[in-house]
């Protein structure tokens, strides 16, 4: 071959692939949604994999019985009626008509009672309503009866709630799977199916609009409601760096990103194509953790001198930089601008900061210099954030910080030890939680104070515990409120954890979306695109 | 010659052995826990116990080694623990765009380079000397990541002529398939071509002075001709060489390459794996990387008979 004949077959070669590029007609592209989630979606099972994420991408394809609204109310979705006994030990629950799997089958009551069993082991809520449990069954294809054996008067919340896991229904011999052995089949009855053989775990993942999906009637308001879909297909693009995610959200290569970047904001405004929001109203609740099972911290003294010298605009400020709109100062423990925020009892976070008090309150609690081992996790730009502020507030009043800057992989496993620190153990470390987990106590692992049974750091507060026993057993609002302030009053002297301060992120989309509405994770029904 | 290409492939087999075994130790010994991520925040730690024997990290570590090798010598590489599928099926579906982005850096850099160390070195201590000696400079300082979002911004947001991000793959048509690599290649690429021109450089400096190029000249030998048959050919050695080594330095740059551009290949799947914990993932990945260095430095081998009639094996 000379070199003549060479470069003429090579513009042929060329020529003949560019003809054989799929054409995207603007109408496909228009009904394609192109979205850059928070994190990868690695795993696709919600009752297994509780990561936020897992969830988000779960609501296309599997709905729920109940959903709650902005207002936290629990709304009917697959359900059509329940009805409770007067003694509040029978639920009875009826499906709607007309509900169908992805693989066209019936949804049946035996299925939901399958989903049921399932969630019930992984879940809080759902343990408790296990351990309550007299009998769970269904009555005939679209009924079925749960027996308690005392009343449990959140049960329609548990079952609408947003916070990981959700009582996600599945078909009934998907709900078999071991709790703790992930589904390997994705079939739902929600308005998406999935594109299996599209996902590429870190990096892509593919919804097609289900047509037999049969949404409610009614406007949809967060978990309930009508979830009706206006673009035929979901892309999920994963993009591990923000920059280049911003980079693609302005050249109009994405259509939507949940998670930009503080920093980037500025320059996504100025992009007259760009519309920039608040994702999450209930943001999330910053968070220093304490170890309450070894000395200094299993003292409420010391932890109190900690809590002096928290100062949340100095957290805050860290973590999302100079714009005062996204955080706020709290001085209670539940998320604010919601029913249950409280400040009772709180003066020790919203007076001025004390070293004079902190030191004072570390000598009387018997702190002798020794060394607090700080997990400070540097791949999580906020955590690493709040590790070098706490840093600093610590050292100001004489703490002996050992400040092991790690990454959180390590902080994952190494939370879990019980062990002194000379053992591999800790004192503190930072994380947060999302403000839809810390409107009520029901989802709150944070504030629960169980002793050897609560989350990591296993504080023993049966004040705290108290209170939330009277918001479960609360009959209205007012009551759930009260034991709300009798739980902060608690915390606000026992600190299980301190609060960091309350923060809020953007969203950004491209201007030809619309449909677009802030929410404790991203709806994509009523989301069009022209 | 088939007799030694025998006997490297034989070689491979221990050197493997090495590789696997400091792999899974490394794993081993390495701070982390996946069934505790696993697990989430409301499990129990009797939960996470459960999880961690469904998993078989309960075992002794002789038990889990030698079934890995068990696995791997009939062909399995395990199972991801985070996302369920075969992690042989992971990899191939990440090997098309990082070979593509591998073989096009190649390509790239091999093509710019060497004309520009041949350049160099016949034209030393001039302007274009020095310009390709400050280009090697920058090219070795300035990080991947820098280069790579500097191209974005200036070729894809501000002139509009190529996509920011993704991979199309080659099945798709091949402009789509090459127009999301050129970016990446560059990127990718720009250390390499700094490589490759010193080295180049200095070697045809060495081969010029050389008394047969004397002899060349005298003879009246045209400048390309002496430039290209007579002393890049003897040359070649080293450079070859070089671009070899140069494949481990593009493996640890695709990684980051393929995160500024969200190319969906092994580089990010061992990152992804690697801040999870996900170990059969992490080992097959970096034993499927050990194996095309090793087979690599195979291929350079062989070439060197190929410019250099002296060596043979």
């Amino acid at each position: 071959m000379d070199r003549r004949s060479f470069l003429q077959s090579g513009a042929v070669v060329a020529a003949s692939g560019a003809l054989a590029a799929p054409a995207l007609s603007q109408g496909a592209a228009a009904r394609t949604l192109r979205f850059v989630p928070q994190a990868n979606l690695a795993n696709y099972d919600p009752i297994w994999g509780t990561q936020f994420v897992v969830r988000n991408a779960s609501m296309l394809v599997w709905d729920t019985l109940y959903g709650i609204d902005n207002t936290f109310t629990p709304r009917r979705q697959m359900v059509e009626s329940e009805e409770v006994s007067s003694d509040g030990l029978t639920w009875t629950f009826r499906l709607r008509e007309g509900l169908r799997w992805h693989d066209n089958e019936p949804v049946r009551a035996q299925d939901c009672v399958a989903s049921l069993e399932r969630w019930m082991v992984r879940d809080g809520m759902g343990q408790m309503i296990r351990a309550l449990r007299q009998e769970l069954a269904a009555v005939d294809d679209r009924t079925f009866r749960l027996r308690l054996s005392a009343p449990y008067p959140k049960m329609l919340l548990a079952l609408g709630k947003n916070n990981t896991p959700i009582a996600f229904m599945m078909p009934e011999r998907i709900a078999r799977t071991d709790p703790f052995q992930q589904i390997t089949e994705y079939v739902g009855s929600g308005p998406m199916r999935f594109n299996r053989n599209e996902w590429v775990p870190g990096a892509r993942a593919t919804w097609t609009k289900f047509d037999q999906y049969v949404p409610r009637d009614e406007a949809p308001n967060w978990l309930s409601g009508g979830k009706r879909m206006m673009v035929d297909r979901v892309e999920w693009i994963i993009q591990p760096d923000p920059a280049t995610a911003a980079a693609a959200l302005q050249q109009g290569e994405v259509d939507w990103w949940e998670t930009p970047l503080n920093d980037l904001i500025p320059v996504l405004r100025r992009n007259r194509n760009i519309r920039i929001d608040v994702a999450d109203p209930l943001g999330n609740v910053g968070c220093l953790r304490f170890n309450h099972l070894h000395a200094p911290f299993n003292d409420p003294r010391v932890r109190q001198a900690v809590a002096w010298v928290v100062n949340q605009p100095d957290f805050m400020g860290a973590v999302v930089g100079g714009d005062a709109a996204l955080w706020k100062q709290m001085n209670g423990f539940f998320t604010p601008e919601t029913p249950n925020y409280t400040e009772a009892g709180g003066e020790i976070l919203s007076r001025p900061r004390s070293v004079a008090d902190a030191r004072r309150l570390l000598q009387e609690g018997g702190y002798n210099g020794q060394p607090v081992t700080m997990l400070v996790a540097q791949d999580i730009a906020a955590l690493s954030a709040m590790g070098q502020v706490a840093n600093a507030a610590l050292r100001s009043i004489g703490m002996n910080v050992d400040f092991v800057a790690t990454d959180w992989g390590t902080v994952g496993a190494r939370r879990a030890s019980r062990e002194p620190v000379a053992r591999g153990g800790w004192n503190i470390f930072f994380t947060w939680f999302a403000g839809a987990d810390c409107t009520n106590p029901a989802s709150y692992l944070g504030l629960r104070a169980h002793g050897d049974g609560a989350w990591f750091g296993w504080p023993n507060d049966p004040a705290i515990e108290a209170g939330r026993d009277k918001w479960f057993a609360a009959a209205n609002a007012a009551e759930e409120k009260a034991a709300c302030e009798e739980i902060n009053r608690a915390a606000c002297q026992s600190f299980p954890f301190v609060p960091t301060g309350f923060y809020r992120a953007y969203q950004a989309w491209r201007g030809n979306v619309t449909g677009i509405n802030a929410g404790p994770l991203p709806w994509f029904w009523g989301v069009s695109k022209s | 010659m088939w007799a030694y290409i025998f006997r490297r492939v034989l070689a491979t087999i221990p050197v493997m052995a090495i590789v696997a075994l400091f792999v899974f130790s490394l794993l081993y010994l390495a701070p982390g826990d996946p069934a505790a991520v696993i697990a989430g925040d409301q499990a129990s730690p009797e939960d996470v116990e459960r999880i961690r024997a469904s998993l078989g990290l309960d075992r002794p570590y002789l038990v889990r080694f030698g079934e890995w090798v068990f696995n791997i010598l009939r062909g399995d590489l395990g199972t991801s623990i985070f996302t369920n599928l075969p992690v042989s099926h992971m990899i191939m579906q990440r090997v098309e765009p990082t070979l593509s982005l591998m073989v096009v850096t190649l390509v790239l850099s091999v093509t710019i380079a060497v004309p520009m160390g041949v350049v160099a070195a016949w034209k030393q201590g001039t302007h274009a000397d020095r310009a390709v000696m400050a280009f090697a400079v920058l090219g070795f300082s300035v990080p991947v990541f820098v280069v790579g979002y500097v191209l974005a911004f200036v070729f894809a947001l501000e002139l509009d002529w190529l996509p920011v991000q993704g991979y199309t793959p080659l099945s798709e048509g091949l402009w789509p398939w090459f127009e999301n690599l050129i970016l990446p290649a560059i990127a990718l690429g720009t250390v390499y071509i700094a490589l490759i021109a010193r080295i180049t450089r200095a070697t045809m400096l060495e081969v010029l002075s050389q008394d047969y190029i004397r002899t060349a000249r005298a003879k009246g030998v045209g400048q390309r001709a002496i430039l290209f048959l007579h002393a890049l050919k003897n040359a070649a050695v080293p450079i070859v060489t070089v671009i070899g080594i140069g494949i481990a330095l593009l493996i640890g740059g695709a990684v980051v390459t393929e995160s500024v551009f969200a190319i969906p290949g092994l580089g990010r799947l061992t990152v992804d794996a690697i801040l999870r914990r996900d170990y059969p993932v992490i080992q097959g990945v970096v034993l499927l990387f050990s194996f095309v260095y090793v087979l690599v430095n195979l291929v350079i081998d062989l070439l060197y008979t190929l410019f250099d009639p002296r060596i043979r094996y």
